[in-house]
């Protein structure tokens, strides 16, 4: 075990990133001609740092899995972005969400890394707004904010339930404008199958067209990952069907340390599975905890009525309902942080008090807010002595504008007015904090390998606040990574051209190869996703919202026994040499079942409880989560050593020294 | 439910392709339609036959990877979703289901029900932006007030998710409604004013390149628009192009 040197510049926290910037070496514009930068992934991290560096004068080279960087997961991101403007002069400020941050990722994050965030948050706003992202505004026309869990301001920007998607094309512009220019070439329908090292230095990549299956070698001076996180390890999740751990962890086995990847985010407000058909999870956003209420029935039996139907539950009386967040967390009430709620959801479900027919669902209720809105339009309206009738109406529209498109994809999938009843939800896999391990300058444990987004671990600890995995992918791409990448190129302005005809291209072009033969010449009985379902179902029962560790040493053994099987039994039809949507899964399932291994290792190493990984030994006679600071404030990044089992444990301690650790209290 | 699938199979861009029957039984109103293609593909890997290869990503109508003319409807016969978002409770037991892919020159087949949309990236890239550098080096957001109701149809035009239903809902296979939303999103911006005359023209000249047929305002491309992108950008791109002709 040995500790990791995470680079954090010396000096005051509050001058730490200008001293750095101050400090780096520059490239020449002239010798940035001269230079390669692979990306891979062109979400928010991906599409902002491929545009910025060609902006900055760099050759890019993009990859993505989808047939247009513009569909990139991201697109799916609904609430906001959060950013220290203090435009509603509520007290916000850059220590402020740097301090929120901190203490909603349960004093398990970087202090440093977090603080940069929170300052350079403020500009990405800026920046987006110059590109033409249409942000909310208000009739004065400035823009708009709202609130997220776990905070008391009001800081988050927001565009509808559509902030991903606006962020991303904007992203997306940005990168057009360069691919226009010639300075970013996009590979789309490519996905990375392996990082090349070359004299200890990442030095490129091998590549599959996924139109016509042919291996390809690119090479470049740097390497930057930034494809997303990891929650599809339990197949039902909030992330697209593709959105996959291969390239992270392809980097991984080339030793890139691998840091947290039990912590885990469980999103407390996602539509109920529906049946064994489920293929992925639909997240309703965070800011509806704005405006609705969680509840459940106070009484057994009329829970029982409302599972089976015999009772609605707009006709449970008030005093009959059971607000717990409000309850138990009275400052935060509905707007506890997302692990909290999803911990509480499934506290009152396991007790019997949940909603639909299988007993996992709790009510988000929209009835008093809209009558509360209801009431402000008529009298903006002069309406005198309004109707019931006429209040809910106009309430309604207030709602629709704010959520509507929320509003209909839930009504389109559960077949129920969500105006007229409230919405059933419960908590489903949606984030993940851990992942790649990086240093403050966002580099791997390989030098010239990057990581960005929500595939490193950096930024949000054990738990990630609502509408800042945005703000952080845009923080890294547009104002991090493009600085401090700069700095290890410098070493590279007279290396030229990287040759791909060398045998480290060939023996990693060669290890793909083999691969894919493997899988498409296995013949195996069973299809990917009946591997792909059970790996999900282990990880969901027992590395799910709360933990054992009986229950983890089981999963283990478990995922050992499924990973044997897949390779001896998977059957991946067709031919390695066309489109092969079974191959690139089984491809991506393989990863996960390793993946899934660590997972849970970590999981029973960490003897304690923080944000989202709650160890049911470690928690208060309430049922809160108990940390231990003294065993455990650090971050654990595991090194592979030829099998997941096998990995290798080093810490870097994390230290704070601007802010008091305390144990959190939303109370 | 039990149903009849008709799906357009074709091994590959070159390859001719063919309308292929395929009966499919126990499909629950919940699933949702691309689920029942899972279930489809699910049985044909089972019986050692080549699933159905089709696009799809996010699953929750916001990616506009998904595509299918499904009944000879781009996204099936429910409004203001994608076909990832229709579910098989819009069916009836006894069905039969034609299922073809968007239909194009612009749209190549790749396989089966994928197709080829990089055309619409090319239209982007020919100006759909403003022309700032990501340095963050700018006026703070709120030095630039913009109008409520600006704002809000800028973010309506920008809502599109370029799945190309509109294409493949016209008669003449037309990318102006695509086009006109990306025009009208930055006509519509004070940010997105500078650069007006070259951005329509050069977006315009590149979608006449990519083959898109004309628009002869039959308004189909609207009434399928799973985001309901209205007719009035297009009205609006006409007049910014002829306007940005006459300064030309």
């Amino acid at each position: 075990m040995s500790n990791l040197n995470s680079k954090v510049p010396s000096g005051p926290l509050s001058e730490k990133w200008t001293k750095h910037k101050n400090d780096i070496n520059l490239v020449n514009p002239a010798n940035k001609r001269n230079i390669d930068v692979i990306v891979v992934g062109t979400g928010l991290a991906g599409g902002s740092a491929a545009a910025t560096l060609a902006e900055l004068g760099y050759n890019v080279k993009t990859f993505c899995y989808q047939d247009s960087p513009r569909r990139a997961h991201s697109i799916a991101a609904q609430g906001g972005i959060n950013a220290a403007k203090n435009y509603q002069g509520d007290g916000d400020s850059t220590y402020r969400l740097f301090y929120d941050t901190v203490k909603g990722g349960d004093y398990r994050s970087r202090e440093a890394n977090v603080y940069r965030l929170a300052e350079v948050s403020a500009n990405i706003i800026d920046q987006c707004v110059a590109q033409g992202v249409p942000f909310a505004r208000e009739y004065g026309g400035l823009l708009d904010n709202r609130s997220f869990g776990g905070v008391l301001v009001s800081r988050t920007f927001y565009a509808k339930g559509q902030t991903g998607q606006q962020l991303l094309l904007g992203a997306y512009s940005a990168m057009n404008r360069q691919i226009n220019r010639g300075k970013i070439k996009p590979f789309n329908r490519h996905e990375m199958l392996d990082l090349v090292i070359v004299d200890g230095k990442a030095r490129g990549i091998i590549a599959r067209d996924m139109v016509t299956g042919e291996l390809e070698r690119h090479s470049a001076h740097a390497v930057v990952i930034a494809t997303g996180g990891y929650g599809n390890v339990f197949y039902l999740s909030t992330n697209a069907m593709g959105s996959n751990v291969t390239a992270s962890w392809k980097i991984h086995k080339r030793g890139a340390y691998f840091a947290n990847p039990c912590y885990t985010q469980i999103h407390p407000t996602c539509i109920p599975v529906s049946g064994d058909h489920q293929s992925k999870l639909t997240l309703m956003s965070e800011s509806l905890r704005n405006d609705g209420r969680i509840w459940v029935p106070k009484k057994h039996e009329d829970a029982e009525a409302i599972r089976n139907g015999t009772l609605k539950p707009v006709d449970l009386k008030e005093e009959d309902r059971d607000y717990y967040l409000e309850r138990r967390y009275p400052s935060f009430g509905n707007l506890v942080p997302r692990d909290v709620a999803s911990r509480a959801a499934k506290e009152r479900c396991d007790a019997g008090f949940g909603v639909n027919k299988t007993g996992e669902a709790v009510f988000l209720d929209f009835a008093s807010a809209i009558m509360r809105y209801g009431k402000e339009a008529a009298a903006v309206q002069h309406i005198e002595d309004p109707s019931e009738e006429t209040i809910r109406e106009l309430g309604e529209k207030v709602i629709e504008t704010k959520y509507g498109n929320l509003f209909q994809m839930y009504e389109k999938i559960v077949d129920a007015n969500p105006y007229k009843t409230p919405m059933m939800i419960y908590p489903a896999v949606h984030y993940t904090m851990g992942g790649v391990w990086v240093d403050y300058n966002l580099e791997t444990t390989i030098p010239g390998c990057y990581c960005a987004g929500e595939a490193n671990f950096s930024d949000h600890g054990a738990n990630r606040l609502g509408a800042s995995a945005l703000m952080q992918g845009l923080a890294d791409g547009y104002f991090v990574l493009p600085y401090t990448i700069g700095d290890y190129l410098a070493d590279d302005i007279r290396t030229g051209p990287i040759p791909t005809n060398s045998a480290e291209f060939d023996a990693a072009e060669k290890n793909v190869k083999d691969q894919i033969d493997a899988l498409v010449n296995n013949n195996g009985t069973k299809s990917v996703d009946y591997f792909h379902k059970k790996l999900g179902k282990i990880m969901w029962n027992n590395v799910g919202m709360s933990r054992n560790a009986k229950g983890l040493e089981e999963a283990i053994a478990a995922i050992r026994e499924l990973r044997e099987a897949f390779w001896k039994d998977v059957r991946v039809p067709g031919a390695a040499n066309e489109v092969n949507p079974e191959l690139e899964k089984a491809m991506r399932v393989a990863d996960f079942l390793e993946l899934g291994e660590l997972f849970a290792i970590d999981a029973l190493h960490r003897n304690e409880s923080c944000g989202g990984h709650f160890r049911e030994e470690y928690q208060t006679e309430e049922g809160e989560a108990m940390r231990d600071d003294e065993n455990f404030t650090y971050v654990a990044a595991w090194e592979y050593k030829g099998d997941p089992g096998k990995a290798v444990l080093h810490k870097e301690d994390l230290e704070f020294k601007d802010i008091q650790v305390k144990t959190r209290s939303y109370k | 439910m039990k149903l009849t699938l008709k799906i357009w199979r074709q091994k590959s861009a070159q390859a001719k392709g063919s309308m292929q029957t395929y009966p499919i039984d126990g499909i629950d109103g919940d699933m949702s339609f691309l689920e029942m293609l899972d279930v489809l593909n699910t049985q044909l890997i089972d019986r050692g036959e080549e699933p159905v290869v089709f696009d799809h990503d996010c699953r929750e109508g916001i990616c506009g990877t998904c595509s299918l003319q499904i009944n000879g409807e781009p996204h099936g016969p429910d409004r203001l979703i994608t076909t990832c978002q229709l579910h098989m409770r819009k069916f009836n037991d006894g069905d039969t289901i034609v299922i073809e892919p968007f239909r194009a020159k612009a749209f190549p087949v790749i396989k089966d029900l994928m197709v080829d949309r990089s055309s619409f990236d090319r239209i982007q890239q020919a100006g759909g932006y403003v022309s700032v550098n990501t340095s963050g080096n700018t006026i703070d957001a709120n030095a630039i007030p913009i109008e409520k109701d600006k704002a809000d149809e800028a973010f309506n035009a920008a809502a599109c998710i370029g799945c190309g239903a509109c294409v493949a809902a016209c008669k003449n296979a037309s990318a102006m409604l695509f086009t006109a939303a990306k025009v009208s999103q930055f006509a519509l911006l004070p940010q997105g004013r500078v650069e007006a005359t070259r951005r329509v023209l050069n977006m315009v000249e590149q979608m006449d390149k990519e083959g898109f047929g004309n628009c002869t305002n039959t308004g189909a491309c609207e009434v399928e628009c799973p985001k309901g992108i209205s007719l009035e950008n297009i009205a609006r791109m006409n007049r910014e192009y002829l306007a940005a002709s006459l300064r030309g």
